[in-house]
């Protein structure tokens, strides 16, 4: 049985069947069937695959992938207070605009001298996260923060030579996940315990593991559950005292108004881009960034391209090239040296870089005051409905915070579920993953919020609760 | 009206755009702001302050980043000329990113992945929220296990190579599970398939073993047999391999690891020219991943966001990285979309965020609907007869070669040797590589170690018509022309590029390189 | 001031175009049978681009043939050496110049020939003064040669360039091979290595898809990690020539020799540059490794350099003990084909004919064919 093909298509100029009979001709052959000569009969197919009859008309696909789009309800309809590693915030329309242009969202792999563009933005896109960020070196973008955090600790293990890295244990858990997958089996990751009333990392555990295998202490600000951790020179010395780095993630929305982690000792910084212009996209706006000061051992360990401003031939142009493209350090290590780097996230590089050129400085520390005010009048609202704690944590606290609902005598489950009636996503619940907490769940205010929203959301949950 | 003589086969009269753009920070003007951020209420302010007040003072930022301050239509204009002088598939004959299948990117997918529908998504939305778009990721996965054969894929991974960890990570999860992980720590490959095939096995702690081609230009099977043993994982392999060569014995290759209790997985990132016409099972492959940015049609966005969808047979889907769709049958006897949140002790856990990148797989989604199984069968012998027409014809250029199987035909790509133009004028493959942009066209030489000298790979797909391919090889053999004429031309190329040539040894120098502005400015003594 | 070093070597090449396969001691036949002096011409093409460098660059050349004719073209400061070399000139000539350009500081010896004439160099001068050749004989097996006369030129003036910025450049230490033509002539190829020059190292340009490439030194690294690793006590190891095997002394800080044989024994040296004999005296009933790399572009394991590793010794170690290290771009100057032993003891030759395991980075091998 001869399976056939789709003659005509659009896409495919050449399935034109008399173009095709004019090549064949060219290159000895008389049938499309001669081509693939060494594959196997035996492996070859013999019908059709299982596939839905094609929709070549434009219009037809349209209808259909809309139709099934439209079952979805997105947060533009209903009000969004979900975060937990995927923030919703306002994307400037000039974002879009140019992570649309056809030049950037098709090219790929190409040299300097043909995408001259995608180099400068690239460069520029660094530049900016290393103003932000207050670090020298910023990689082009990883994968997500998860890959950051993962390709940090196993960099923090070829400079220091070590194999444990510490973890505060209130982290996202599938964050831990990836990491521990990607740096196992040679590095290990070791949670450190919290304070049970402000939810920072125990100094007193942290000073029992910290020993002569500690690679780095990693830890968030804000952490995983929005609060912010205020010991980070503390940590960072004492990580130092014992010949570790000091590795922090951080929430790049955060830092128009918190002190950037090189300022209390980190020395490698990692985050994610996507609360700079990219939206949600159902969890696929996610880019990683890593960040280090300007020194060798800490260059030649990145897995990551490093885009260079350099001179060319010609007086008065900027050129870019890979820096130190040759990383013969990793040619020192054993275990420790070997990371690979692909396809990653680099056109939401780019479009951070448009966040921040649009934003500036002013628009950075507006963003953060906006989300300071918003997320303390949310938790002062909830805090004030009987029942309802907020946050759980008794310390200061950044765009997330958790809702401690124990007091009502109602689950997260039911809670989210009568919200959803409302038109509300309420909150990550927190009931599985962190069971300690009871029923709480992880509450996400950004400036997307206004305080119609923030009240609405006020006005549902004393519904819910019996008090309205 | 006179008769305008125009060179219709070589665009002598190419010239990307130059807009000798400053750097972004060089645009600032104290003042100018980009964009306003929406404010805060007085109701707000009135109950909270200014807010910053809730932040201990150490941990308030002191100095503001130095970002560059600039109105918003400077910012768009710089951009969109930085994008100008940007070479993507949208405007060239993009057949020269060698083993990166790149083909055209339906404009229509793309409108459709950028709906609020799909944008303005959270992960965390209630299942009834988002059957639309697990729908798609559900259908789009049984469209890969019809395709490949296999039965369960995750798209969580971001990108080929983290295909690749994802297949490396479940041979090592496999191995711990029966308590043959610390016997079990070589993965095989091929010194032709894509270096990832090894790298990314080698974050993982496996030894990797390389076999090379036969004399035939085969990976070669008895090369293999002294490879296989006991402590064989698994084997890990393109084919065809990044030369275009299609290994006829691969079903004696997976036998032989499955008789030695190890496993196979398939880098089907030069998949596009088997699409229907043969499959990762039938070949006896466990796990495989598609590039959904290459063969899959969705657009590269100068490196990512992608997805290198992974799959694998029924014993090896508890070890896929978490959660799963399922489809189920509601209440109402209608079908619904469920996720499987439960992680099995035995999945390697997660490879990245979330579920992988949505839009990315709508796209793949849209494309395979507008092609369905004929047009899957026509794309690959489309590419296969894109491939072999150029082969073909460059083969009659003189100056140029390919090594192994000689007479036979290449499955997805080629690559060439241009030993013979090096020896004859000094001109390498690497100054080509310049010298073809002058003409508008990419041009792409291999991975490092050349193991071709002189090589150069390119790899048409289905995307370009004929006109296309014949304009591609007319502008080498009018470069190679200019080898024996004109040398100087190509050592000095570009020439009509944005850019000209840079010095390289800037970059490898502690001291000089600068990675972001601020070290240009510091080490130019500039601040 | 950079001061380049500069010898043309007039007949190299000449045998080549009249089918001579060299003209080690047949220039004058060449010359009658119409050969022309490829390297002159070719050294022309490597300097051509220096004439920019005016005032930074002083050229100190060999006379007449020798390089001065060439030198003087490009219209930069050239001082010419006193020496009066014969005609046809010999391969005495090129290293006595070599030794006069050692003698006077240059920075680096830019040499036009081939095999023969790197041969000559490294006689010379060996791994004291950086050099690098211009291909321009019919013999360019050894890797101290740039790909073409003018990439030779490129590097020089970025060499320049970069010392101008203060930075000094990058050598490695590549192998000089060389086949004795007499037998070559005869249809037969035996190659054999002969020492090693510092030679600038050329950075990759082109096909950048990816970060961290790992320099072939940096592999060399990586290969002489994996074999310490896989070393275990009381047991000997006895490592043969080479630039791969090198950086296992290095690693072990253990002073050695490049050409000869050291022993090691946990870890400690205990034989520097052994003899045959001195090899069989120690592994009396003792357990021992050999580790070897073959010869780029050649690929002989054994019978090429490493004789003082005998057949003997090869067949009580037995295929399991001898450890092959070799790079993957190594690997590549093989072009596909196989290794090669000529121990003169065909036993020896058959135990190891088959498919071996050559160590290519750490915790990476490759299965190698054997002829």
């Amino acid at each position: 049985m001869t399976i056939n093909g789709l003659k005509n298509h659009p896409y495919i100029p050449n399935s034109v069947p008399e173009v095709q009979a004019r090549m064949l001709k060219e290159i000895g052959l008389s049938s499309l069937e001669q081509l693939h000569e060494l594959i196997p009969e035996s492996l070859k197919m013999t019908q059709s695959l299982m596939l839905p009859k094609p929709l070549v008309s434009e219009y037809e696909l349209k209808r259909h992938v809309t139709r099934i789009l439209d079952q979805n309800t997105h947060c533009e309809k209903y009000l969004n207070f979900l975060g937990a590693g995927c923030w919703q915030h306002y994307v400037p329309a000039v974002c879009d605009e140019i992570n649309s242009r056809g030049e950037f969202l098709t090219a790929y792999g190409g040299e300097m001298y043909n995408d001259f563009g995608r180099f400068q933005a690239l460069f520029e896109y660094q530049s900016m996260v290393a103003e932000l960020v207050d670090m020298d070196v910023v990689n082009v973008p990883t994968m997500d923060w998860f890959q950051a955090a993962a390709t940090s600790v196993l960099m923090a293990g070829r400079i220091t030579n070590r194999e444990t890295v510490l973890v505060p244990d209130l982290m996202d858990p599938d964050k831990f996940r990836a990491m521990a997958n990607y740096c196992s089996p040679k590095m290990t990751l070791l949670p450190v315990g919290h304070d049970p009333v402000t939810g920072q990392i125990d100094m007193n555990d942290l000073k029992t593991k910290l020993n002569t295998g500690v690679a780095a202490v990693y830890f968030e600000n804000p952490s995983f559950l929005g609060f912010i951790q205020i010991h980070g020179n503390e940590i960072s010395e004492m990580a130092h005292k014992a010949g570790a780095l000091s590795m922090v993630g951080v929430d790049p929305s955060s830092l128009g108004v918190l002190e950037p982690p090189s300022r209390y000792g980190a020395d490698i910084v990692c985050g994610d881009l996507q609360p700079l212009g990219i939206h949600m996209n159902y969890g696929g706006g996610q880019a990683g960034f890593i960040a280090t000061r300007d020194e060798q051992r800490f260059v030649m360990e990145y897995p990551s391209r490093l885009f260079g401003i350099v001179p060319t031939v010609k007086e008065g142009e900027y050129g870019f090239d890979d820096v130190a493209y040759d990383r013969t350090s990793f040619g020192n290590h054993r275990e420790h040296g070997k990371e690979y780097v692909g396809t990653q996230a680099a056109l939401w590089g780019i479009t951070a870089g448009v966040y921040l050129a649009i934003m500036g400085p002013e628009g950075m520390a507006d963003l953060g005051r906006t989300i300071l005010q918003k997320s303390t009048y949310a938790k002062a609202l909830l805090n004030d409905i009987p029942g309802v704690v907020a946050s759980r944590f008794k310390s200061p606290g950044f765009k997330e915070f958790v809702v401690d609902f124990n007091g009502t005598g109602k689950t997260v489950e039911e809670i989210n579920k009568a919200l959803l009636g409302e038109g509300i996503f309420g909150g990550k619940d927190l009931s599985a993953e962190f069971s300690e907490l009871g029923q709480s769940a992880l509450y996400c205010v950004t400036e997307i919020h206004t305080q119609a929203d923030i009240d609405r959301l006020i006005a549902a949950l004393s519904r819910i609760m019996g008090h309205a | 009206m006179k008769a305008i003589q125009r060179n219709s086969k070589v665009r002598t009269g190419f010239h990307q755009a130059k807009w000798d753009e400053p750097i972004i920070f060089e645009l600032t003007q104290k003042g100018e702001r980009g964009i306003q951020v929406a404010g805060t209420e007085p109701g707000i302010r009135d109950r909270v302050g200014d807010g910053i007040d809730s932040i201990p003072e150490q941990l308030r930022r002191k100095i503001p980043p130095a970002l560059p301050e600039i109105s918003q239509p400077r910012v768009l204009r710089h951009y969109m000329r930085l994008s100008q002088q940007t070479l993507g598939a949208d405007v060239n004959i993009e057949i020269g990113q060698g083993t990166c299948t790149v083909k055209y990117s339906p404009k229509i997918n793309e409108m459709l992945a950028r709906l609020p529908q799909i944008t303005e998504l959270h992960p965390l939305q209630p299942e009834e929220t988002v059957q639309g778009i697990m729908e798609i990721f559900y259908k789009t996965d049984c469209f890969l296990r019809e395709i490949s054969g296999l039965d369960r894929f995750s798209f969580q991974p971001g990108g080929g190579s983290q295909g690749i960890l994802t297949i490396a990570s479940v041979f090592r999860r496999y191995f711990e599970v029966k308590g043959e992980a610390e016997q079990r720590n070589e993965i095989i490959t091929t010194i032709y398939s894509h270096p990832s095939d090894a790298a990314a096995p080698a974050v993982k702690d496996f030894k990797i073993i390389y076999i090379g081609p036969d004399s035939d230009g085969y990976p070669d099977f008895e090369a293999f047999k002294a490879a296989v043993n006991e402590r064989t994982a698994g084997f890990i392999v393109a084919n065809p391999e990044d030369t275009g060569v299609y290994n006829p014995k691969i079903k004696d290759f997976t036998d032989l690891i499955h008789a030695s209790g190890g496993l196979c997985g398939y880098d089907q990132a030069n998949a596009n020219g088997l699409l229907g016409v043969t499959r990762a099972k039938e070949a006896g492959f466990d796990m495989c991943f598609f590039n959904l940015h290459k063969t899959f049609s969705t657009p590269h966005g100068c490196g990512g966001p992608a997805c290198g969808a992974t799959g694998a047979i029924k014993r090896l889907e508890p070890f896929l990285p978490g959660p799963h769709i399922n489809a189920i049958e509601g209440n109402d006897g209608k079908q619904r979309f469920a996720f499987d949140r439960t992680f099995d002790d035995r999945s390697i856990g997660k490879v990245r965020s979330w579920y992988g990148v949505a839009p990315v797989v709508l796209k793949a989604y849209a494309w395979i609907m507008s092609l369905g199984a004929e047009g899957l069968y026509e794309t690959a012998k489309v590419a296969v007869l894109n491939n072999n027409y150029l082969f073909r014809k460059l083969m009659e250029i003189p100056c140029v070669d390919a090594p192994y199987i000689r007479g036979k035909q290449r499955v997805e790509q080629a690559r060439y040797t241009l030993e013979k133009l090096t020896k004859e004028t000094g001109i390498t493959s690497g100054d080509i590589q310049r010298r073809i942009m002058d003409f508008g066209l990419h041009y792409w030489t291999s991975h490092h170690p050349y193991h071709v000298p002189e090589p150069f790979t390119l790899e048409p797909t289905e995307t370009p018509s004929k006109e296309d391919l014949d304009e591609y090889i007319a502008t080498l053999k009018h470069i190679f022309e200019e080898a024996y004429n004109n040398p100087d031309i190509i050592k000095t190329a570009p020439h009509r590029s944005s850019s000209h040539q840079v010095d390289s040894s800037w970059s490898d120098d502690p001291e000089r390189w600068a990675i972001t502005w601020r070290c240009y400015l510091k080490k130019t003594r500039q601040v | 001031m950079f001061c380049l070093g500069l010898i043309v070597n007039p007949i190299a090449g000449m045998g080549g175009r009249v089918g001579l396969k060299g003209t080690d001691g047949l220039a004058e036949k060449a010359r009658q049978l119409g050969a022309i002096p490829m390297a002159s011409i070719r050294a022309g093409r490597a300097v051509k681009g220096l004439s920019e460098l005016r005032g930074d660059l002083l050229i100190l050349s060999a006379p007449g043939e020798m390089g001065e004719t060439v030198a003087k073209e490009t219209g930069l400061s050239v001082k010419v050496l006193d020496m009066a070399p014969g005609d046809p000139t010999t391969a005495a000539d090129t290293r006595r110049a070599a030794e006069m350009l050692k003698r006077e500081g240059v920075d680096l010896i830019l040499f036009a020939g081939g095999d023969g004439t790197a041969r000559d160099i490294c006689e010379a001068v060996g791994e004291s003064v950086p050099a690098m050749g211009i291909p321009a004989g019919v013999k360019i097996h050894s890797p101290v040669f740039s790909r073409t006369p003018e990439a030779a030129g490129e590097l020089i003036l970025s060499i320049i360039r970069s010392r101008v910025e203060g930075k000094g450049p990058l050598f490695n230490l590549q192998e000089v091979l060389d086949i004795d033509e007499a037998a070559y002539r005869e249809g037969y190829c035996n190659t054999a290595l002969y020492g090693y020059l510092k030679v600038p190292a050329a950075r990759q340009m082109q096909g950048r898809k990816a970060g961290s490439q790992i320099s072939e030194s940096g592999a060399q690294n990586q290969i002489a990690l994996d074999f310490i690793d896989r070393m275990v006590e009381n047991r000997y190891y006895f490592v043969g020539a080479g630039s791969t095997t090198r950086p296992i002394m290095e690693n072990l800080n253990i002073s050695h020799t490049l050409l000869g044989v050291d022993v090691i024994l946990n870890r400690s040296l205990v034989k520097r540059d052994a003899s045959e004999q001195e090899i069989l005296q120690i592994t009396q009933g003792m357990p021992y490794t050999i580790i070897i790399t073959p010869i780029g572009g050649q690929g002989y394991l054994f019978g090429r350099g490493n004789q003082q590793i005998s057949p003997e010794l090869i067949q009580k170690a037995g295929k399991e003990n001898i450890w092959i290290g070799a790079t993957l771009q190594k690997i590549g100057t093989l072009k596909g084909e196989p290794f090669l032993v000529d121990t003169g003891d065909p036993e020896t030759d058959r135990l190891m004919t088959g498919y071996v395991r050559v160590t290519i980075n750490y915790h990476q091998e490759m299965i190698y064919p054997v002829a």
